[in-house]
């Protein structure tokens, strides 16, 4: 919770001796309150009210890092309960139990499986976080497992074991990331600690309720472990929402620090499309890091979309640089496809377009990120405005001979935009999956005009 | 220090509706679906009480299709020609508990039936199968509201759940359902305020809040999801404070929507990574489903048995 300068100011010697450079206790005060100053500046400044400055300074949810320095796991520092409240800052992480049990072999083809999970939408790389390595059997086995995985992939790596012979054998091996121990409990704490200490890895504390989770950070973070993941346990899904709930909601409106770090949740579902909709729950709802088995492309794939729709910005609308875009081989006769610049609505177009293998140019009007429709009746997509951008982006120099072709969802400006733009126009179909129909026919001079 | 729970105190109630009556109702159906009741967030039991779970609707056409993609023909071809087989294999073999009907039949564009035609197809469908219905205009305002009146007064008594009525076009379909007993849907395109306009000018007519169910128009997976999942959390969020004109259940036509798009549709051939197009357009509509759901979606009208299958054991899941 951030303190106000009179909050400060009640911290400070008030002798106002002017060493900081400002003429009063006061004035240094309000400028602690907007961090335009370090409290270092203040020579008499006790330790107690040092400490309270700092933990004012710190975020309500911990941003902890994983994985590899320069492509790290962001998680936590998170604001609010509803997106639309503000937004959802550091996306879910997605990463995938592997049994040590199973042969080299099977680990490798899994592992390699992982690192494949990649998807191009709407203009962004989504990607698979984390690989977690699970112990089943002996220390042996599972620092030779960790190695398998550690040596093939750049993704943030889990140690599921609560063997501290084990993780002192594996942590050495990950020097060059910072990798996840899961976990300790309150009856492994103390034995645990020593071993994984001075690896400075995050640390899962897991208990099975909230007050345990709490007891445990407490803990850790006096002995000046700071990157923490909360975990209440295997439990039914609705509890689990509960736990999740609970634990955002104390720590961002209670300011209770000791849950004010991200949580992991292990997904555990045989059928992975149970599997799925579990996790999409947690993505949805308050886990900083979720862990599946199932490798399907088409469940990380939904996962990672799901991720990527809710983290979005509600108050910025994912956007693209409003221009003249050519798509394949243009001719000055190849039709110009007018959309808007809300990246969904010209993705949506350039993945038809490029599917019918009809070069084409795409105009993005500039309609600050709006879909079709909302921009049109919000009056960012208007005749005025088409008739501006194709003037502002000459597109008439390159399509010389062509004709516009509008988006059927607003057919009715065609004869507004045909008498201002002095263009062709050619009414499109409304859904972009009619485009490379439409296109084949336009091709043949048969299009209505 | 002991951690306590943080209670949420909400004043306000989510409005309960029941969709269909039975004979001792005055109606012929075999059981009645209740929806709405909640006093609390979606699946936060100890926070109030949440009687009732959320309930899939299969969706069924009048006549067959013309623009399901080939998995959802696969499972259903043999009796789009016979939509009342079709409907009676949902509630067969699919154990549906609810049919959503959408009279697409009647569009200029798809066999322009005669509104007679499509009072006939609900009549015959009432006597077809004993489960709750909910009937939709195929779309067309003017030829709906010549049609669902008399589809309105076919089902007199059935209190079924009739949709949709929007901003521009409501008086007609609100002065039927009035007339004859039954629910209506308020379709209004992802915004609060008109969701609330239109509800408080359909209540003008006399027709009771409770009596209405809110469409909030939703984008698929990957398509726009998060603004009907925010809209939809403002406005129970909005319910839950007090606000009585934007406490109704939530419908939502998750099928409709998620079988439109590229990621239902496309074959693994054109797209090698995202797999088997099977099984990614069931998750699709699945996990559409299932994220609305968390944000308060209380009818799912749904389109493949597997998906539809797969949600009612992801509630069930909650629920136990």
């Amino acid at each position: 919770m951030a303190l106000s300068g009179l909050d400060i100011y009640k911290l400070l010697p008030k002798t106002n001796c002017k060493a900081c450079g400002f003429p009063t206790c006061l004035a240094f005060a309000m400028q602690l309150a907007k961090k335009a100053v370090s409290i270092d500046a203040c020579p008499s400044v006790s330790k107690e009210t040092k400490a309270a400055l700092e933990a004012a300074a710190q975020p309500p949810i911990r941003l902890v890092s994983v994985g590899r320095p320069e492509k790290p796991l962001d998680m936590g520092n998170e604001t609010v309960l509803f997106r639309h409240e503000e937004k959802f800052r550091n996306p879910c992480g997605l990463g995938f139990v592997i049994d040590d049990s199973l042969s080299d072999d099977e680990i490798t083809v899994r592992v390699q499986k992982i690192n494949q999970l990649k998807f191009e939408r709407v203009g962004q790389e989504l990607q698979v976080n984390a690989v977690a390595v699970k112990q089943t059997g002996n220390a042996e086995r599972f620092v030779e497992a960790v190695r398998l995985v550690g040596a093939r992939t750049q993704l943030a790596i889990v140690l599921m074991s609560q063997d501290a012979q084990a993780l002192a054998g594996a942590l050495p091996l990950l020097k060059d990331t910072k990798p996840v121990v899961f976990s300790v409990t309150g009856a492994s704490v103390d034995s645990l600690l020593p071993a994984i200490a001075p690896f400075k890895p995050a640390v899962v504390v897991s208990a099975s309720d909230l007050q345990g989770v709490a007891a445990l950070t407490q803990q850790l973070t006096r002995q000046g472990i700071q990157d923490i993941l909360l975990d209440t346990g295997a439990k039914p899904c609705a509890q689990k929402l509960w736990d999740l709930t609970q634990i955002r909601r104390l720590a961002l409106r209670k300011s209770e620090r000791s849950l004010g770090f991200p949580s992991i949740v292990v997904v555990d579902e045989q059928d992975p499309a149970a599997e799925a909709l579990q996790a999409a729950t947690y993505i949805l709802k308050y886990a900083g890091l979720v862990l599946v088995r199932s490798i399907e492309n088409w469940q990380s794939y939904a996962l990672l979309t799901l991720r990527q729709n809710i983290y979005s910005d509600p108050q910025k609308p994912l956007q693209i640089e409003p221009k003249l875009y050519e798509i394949g081989t243009v001719t000055r006769e190849s039709p110009v496809l007018v959309t808007t610049n809300f990246s969904l609505s010209y993705y949506t177009v350039l993945g038809e377009v490029e599917a019918s293998k009809i070069p084409v140019y795409i105009l993005s009007v500039d309609t600050e990120g709006m879909s079709v429709l909302t921009a049109w009746a919000a009056e960012k997509f208007t005749p005025e405005r088409i008739t501006q951008t194709l003037q502002k982006m000459a597109v008439r120099d390159k399509a010389q001979k062509s004709a516009l072709v509008i988006p059927g969802y607003v057919a009715v400006m065609s004869g507004d935009l045909e008498d201002q733009s002095k263009w062709d126009i050619i009414v499109g179909p409304k859904e972009a999956s009619g485009i490379p129909a439409f296109l084949k026919t336009l091709g043949h001079g048969k299009a209505n005009r | 220090m002991a951690i306590e729970a943080l209670l949420e105190k909400w004043q306000g109630k989510i409005n309960s509706v029941t969709i269909g009556a039975t004979a001792a109702e005055g109606g012929t159906r075999t059981h009645t679906v209740t929806v709405g009741g909640q006093t609390a967030l979606p699946f936060l039991f100890k926070e109030g009480a949440l009687p009732n779970k959320p309930v899939i609707a299969f969706e069924i056409w009048d006549c067959a299709p013309d623009d399901w993609p080939p998995e959802l023909a696969t499972v259903y071809r043999a009796d789009w020609s016979h939509p009342l087989e079709w409907a009676a294999r949902c509630v067969k073999e699919y154990k549906a508990g609810l049919l959503s009907v959408r009279l697409q039949g009647l569009h200029p564009d798809c066999g322009n039936k005669k509104p007679e035609e499509a009072a006939e197809f609900v009549r015959a469908l009432l006597k077809k199968t004993g489960v709750p219905l909910i009937i939709t205009g195929c779309g067309d305002d003017d030829k709906d509201n010549i049609a669902l009146p008399l589809c309105s007064e076919a089902a007199k008594g059935q209190r079924c759940l009739f949709g949709s009525a929007l901003q521009d076009n409501y008086k007609t379909l609100t002065a039927a359902v009035l007339a004859d007993g039954h629910s209506l849907i308020a379709e209004s395109p992802i915004d609060i305020n008109i969701a609330k306009q239109l509800n408080i000018l359909i209540s003008d007519m006399g027709l009771s809040p409770a009596r209405l169910v809110i469409n909030p128009t939703i984008g698929p997976l990957g398509y726009g999801l998060e603004y009907a999942y925010s809209i939809m959390e403002r406005c129970r969020l909005a319910a839950l404070a007090g606000d009585t004109m934007v406490a109704m259940p939530f419908i939502c036509f998750v099928g409709q929507e998620s079988w439109k798009i590229k990621e239902a549709r496309a074959s693994i051939r054109e797209f090698p990574q995202w797999g088997p197009e099977k099984e990614r357009g069931i998750i699709w509509e699945a996990m559409t489903a299932a994220a609305l759901i968390q944000a308060g979606a209380d009818i799912l009208v749904m389109r493949h048995p597997v998906a539809a299958q797969k949600v009612r054991e992801y509630i069930d899941s909650l629920c136990s």
